[in-house]
């Protein structure tokens, strides 16, 4: 017999003391034990932490992977990204729900499962990939699919499904400066204390490294900066949202590299004066948690982590914060307002992070990346960093390959790489284009492969999605615009509505019911949401509209059914339902649409 | 120029300092059109009407502070065009239907597409499937016209120290006011129409029962001076 709800819910609680900024874990941690989060259950969270109630109905109905509506025993979801279509994740899950007797989106009438989409989930150098009950399965076939279909109807428990479905591969490709770091645990560490604080940090500085994870700011300014603010308490978040489509570089620097990671948010810490550091994980990488626990506690035994680390007055400790299927809390501040149990807002800026972060104290916001190669800094030293990439790219960059290409994975190259080098080394031919950046990024088309992977030319956090002449770049665009509906967070009009609007004329042109006229209205809203919008990822929605519709006009113009204005719906299709009721199908019982 | 000014749209306007540009533009007579701002309130920084050019570079005026020497572009052809697409934006995203509304006249999103000269939606509607909510004895509560612009949030928890009202969800589809009950109903909450919050609503969310139409149509608030003169002498 399970426990009462009220009991789970308790010791759930208890676990967190009742603290309300623990409030994504405790919604997490109750699901994954009642199933579903019911109104009664919302309540006696509510009354738990002593928040009013609507505030936590509010938090659990902003995140994609919490359930205010019962949900299935088991909930499939598939990953959506443009490599999953590419890779014909729509006919396997069509054929899922075929055999299951069931609609995408809906929840079969016995209860038992619901299958439908979800946001690139970071597998896409080994997709199809899906999530069932939020564990990640990748490589789907039309095997594994007959298969699931009899696992879920005979009820069978995910932990007896077949292991080998749940094995995440790294595939490493190529190695540099940081992948290839031949540090020991504790290596970089000892280096920068014993260098002292101050002086770590104008190695840092000197180094040039700058922020991975898109916006490319110096990392020894941030750090000083946040040093330098008044604040009770300094933090270090460890940004491990990656959720951008086509990026799973920091999955598998979590996977494989753990120390570095941890060992870079220590260093961080040390550097500003913070006792504490959050790992932000995206709720898609929750099977990482039992392993990176593992670290943290080995970390903790060998004095890397604690009271007097190395034996020296300085504390710091890292614990490990999930999301639950938010793209927008990628954004430093959405981040933290998801770790203080909120929804993902992004707030109004300034203040900034580094002045008022997480509880509205000094913290730096840094990418996995970031943190992993500022080892390298601790131990080689600014100046033998600063000689690695070019001038005002310092380092290397670990790009994730996915796409059409022989070999998908993790290529790690000095800054500088030419586009062309990386799409060699990958087996890539035939090549139209590479989105880089993910869809709030920049396509690139053939013309351009000389460019180089650098701040000063094409900046970027990493996912590199390879499109050969046989893609409808189109169909790309159309894949990005949903994404960016599905993702925006509503906070703002621009962005909120706007984004529902490119996505709806996308499909309009996509059923050849587009004109000239639709083209011009999305540069109107991709003019508007550039400027107006309240965060990065409104101001971004439209580029890859922008960037194809520039390089590839062709594939839009194709669709076009006239060269006038033509109406969202097809009035004489409109009209099919009237003229079966009626019985009639004579030329006066149908609109032509060239009136 | 004197130290604690700016130039808005070309003339110097004098600012406190800590003062946002939205207050000091309105200290100083001038009109920036505004949605989610309220001057009883913390900036919200939502609705984006209130963009405006700083030194080149679009900002919320709502939010941005005062800083002496800036030069903003307010009422330019371009930021108003831009501003009748976000009013179009907003149109269509709910249901709207002014003639039969009871905040037709009292209406600021109304108000505020007639003084810019909107003509029309423009886009597609999307036709929400929105609730309306009887259930308290004294309020009505109609979200087919909701803007989400979170006053009513701001009023119930700051002023009336409530929190009737949240802001709760994700995008277009699921942003929405949720209501502090188990049932989700304001009948169930300790909301009274004497509460600050019950009469915040730019739009006509939030009613009074029984009181409808009480100053007829063509006499009200913005039918005698339009949102342009009235937002900047309230
Ligand atoms: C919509 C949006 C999504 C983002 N997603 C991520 C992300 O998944 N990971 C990340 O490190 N940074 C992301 N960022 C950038 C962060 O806001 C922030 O700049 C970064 O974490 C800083 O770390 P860095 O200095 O090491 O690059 C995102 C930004 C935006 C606007
Ligand atoms: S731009 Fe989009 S994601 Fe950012 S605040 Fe506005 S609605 Fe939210
Ligand atoms: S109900 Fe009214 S006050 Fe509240 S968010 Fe909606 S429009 Fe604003
Ligand atoms: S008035 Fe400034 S954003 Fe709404």
């Amino acid at each position: 017999m399970p426990d009462a709800p009220e009991k789970t819910i308790a010791a759930v609680l208890a676990r967190h003391k009742g603290d309300g900024t623990r409030l994504m874990q405790i919604l997490r941690e109750v699901q994954e034990e009642l199933g579903w989060l019911a109104p009664e259950t919302i309540t006696e969270i509510a009354r738990g932490i002593g928040w009013p109630r609507a505030r936590v109905e509010g938090t659990a109905a902003f995140y994609s992977f919490f359930h205010t509506r019962p949900r299935g025993k088991y909930c499939v979801l598939w990953s959506d990204n443009i490599t999953d279509r590419m890779l014909g994740n729509r006919d396997l899950m069509l054929a899922l729900c075929k055999k299951l007797w069931l609609e995408p989106a809906r929840l079969s009438e016995d209860g038992l499962v619901s299958v439908n989409t979800t946001s690139c989930t970071g597998m896409c150098d080994q997709g199809p990939a899906v999530l069932v009950n939020y564990r990640a399965i990748t490589r789907m076939t039309p095997e594994r699919v007959d298969q699931m279909a009899e696992l879920i109807r005979n009820q069978v428990p995910l932990d007896e499904w077949p292991a080998d479905w749940f094995r995440v591969e790294d595939n490493i490709r190529r190695k540099d400066a940081l992948l290839d770091h031949g540090l020991v645990p504790g290596e970089a560490l000892a280096a920068a204390m014993e260098k002292g604080s101050k002086a770590f940090l104008d190695e840092v500085k000197a180094s040039g490294l700058r922020g991975r994870g898109g916006a490319g700011f110096t990392t020894g300014m941030k750090w000083e900066i946040c040093r330098d603010a008044p604040g009770s308490a300094h933090y270090v978040v460890c940004n491990a949202d990656e959720g951008e489509p086509g990026t799973f570089k920091d999955r598998v620097l979590l996977t494989s590299y753990a120390d570095l990671v941890f060992e870079g948010m220590t260093l961080a810490g040390y550097a500003v004066g913070a006792q504490k550091g959050l790992l932000y994980l995206r709720g898609e990488y929750r099977y990482m948690k039992d392993a990176l626990e593992a670290v943290l506690a080995r970390r903790r035994g060998e004095k890397l982590l604690g009271s007097r680390i190395l034996d020296k007055d300085f504390t710091f400790d890292i614990e490990i914060h999930f999301g639950a299927g938010a793209y927008i809390c990628g954004e430093e501040s959405a981040l933290i307002e998801s770790l203080e149990g909120k929804p993902g807002r992004p707030r109004i800026r300034p203040p900034f992070p580094v002045t008022r972060g997480y509880l509205d104290q000094p913290t730096t916001v840094n990418n996995v990346e970031t943190l992993a190669a500022s080892c390298l800094v601790a131990r080689h030293g600014g100046a033998w960093y600063a000689k690695l990439g070019t001038a005002k790219s310092a380092g290397t960059k670990l790009m994730s390959v996915s796409g059409d290409v022989e070999r998908p994975g993790i290529y790690e190259y000095p800054y500088g790489v030419t586009v062309a080098q990386i799409l060699a080394d990958a087996g890539a031919r035939d090549t139209q284009a590479v989105q880089v950046s993910g869809p709030s990024g920049v396509c690139v088309a053939a013309e351009e492969f000389g460019r180089r992977i650098c701040f000063e030319d094409i900046p970027t956090a990493g996912a590199f999605m390879v499109f050969d002449e046989s893609r409808d770049m189109f169909e790309v665009a159309r894949n990005f615009a949903h994404f960016f509906a599905h993702e925006s967070c509503g906070f703002c009009t621009p962005c909120r509505v706007g984004t529902q609007v490119v996505a709806r004329l996308m499909d309009k042109l996509a059923e050849n019911h587009g004109s000239p006229y639709d083209i011009d209205e999305m540069f109107k809203m991709h003019r508007l949401m550039q400027g107006a919008s309240h965060c990065g990822l409104g101001n971004s929605a439209c580029n890859p509209l922008f960037d194809t519709l520039n390089k590839f006009r062709p594939a839009y113009e194709r669709r076009l059914k006239s060269l006038e204005y033509e109406p969202a719906f097809d009035l004489d299709a409109a009209l099919s339902q009237a003229r079966q009721m009626t019985r009639r199908d004579d030329a006066g019982a149908h609109l032509s649409n060239e009136d | 120029m004197s130290e604690n000014t700016f130039l808005l749209d070309g003339e110097a306007i004098p600012f406190v300092p800590g003062q946002t540009v939205m207050q000091a533009a309105k200290a100083a007579g001038k009109y920036i059109p505004h949605l989610c701002w309220h001057p009883e309130f913390k900036p919200h920084g939502s609705c984006k009407l209130c963009t405006v050019k700083a030194n080149g570079r679009f900002v919320s005026s709502c939010t941005m502070e005062a800083a002496a020497g800036v030069t903003i572009e307010n009422r330019t052809p371009e930021l108003d065009d831009k501003r009748r697409t976000l009013l179009q934006l907003l149109f269509v995203e709910g249901n709207h239907f002014c003639p039969s509304c009871e905040k037709s006249g009292n209406c600021l999103l109304q108000a505020t597409a007639y003084d810019l000269g909107m003509m029309s939606p423009h886009f597609d509607h999307f036709f929400p499937d929105r609730p309306v909510d009887a259930s308290h004895p004294d309020i009505l509560l109609d979200f087919n016209r909701c803007i989400l612009c979170s006053l009513c949030v701001q009023a119930s928890e700051q002023a009336d120290k409530k929190n009737v009202f949240v802001m709760g969800g994700r995008g277009m589809r699921g942003r929405r006011i949720i209501i502090n009950s188990e049932s989700g109903k304001l009948g169930d909450t300790d909301f009274a129409a004497s509460d600050r919050a019950a009469s915040i609503c730019p739009v006509g969310v939030i009613l009074k029962k029984r009181v409808g139409f009480a100053v007829p149509i063509g006499e009200r608030k913005y039918d005698q001076a339009p949102a342009s003169v009235v937002e900047v002498t309230k």
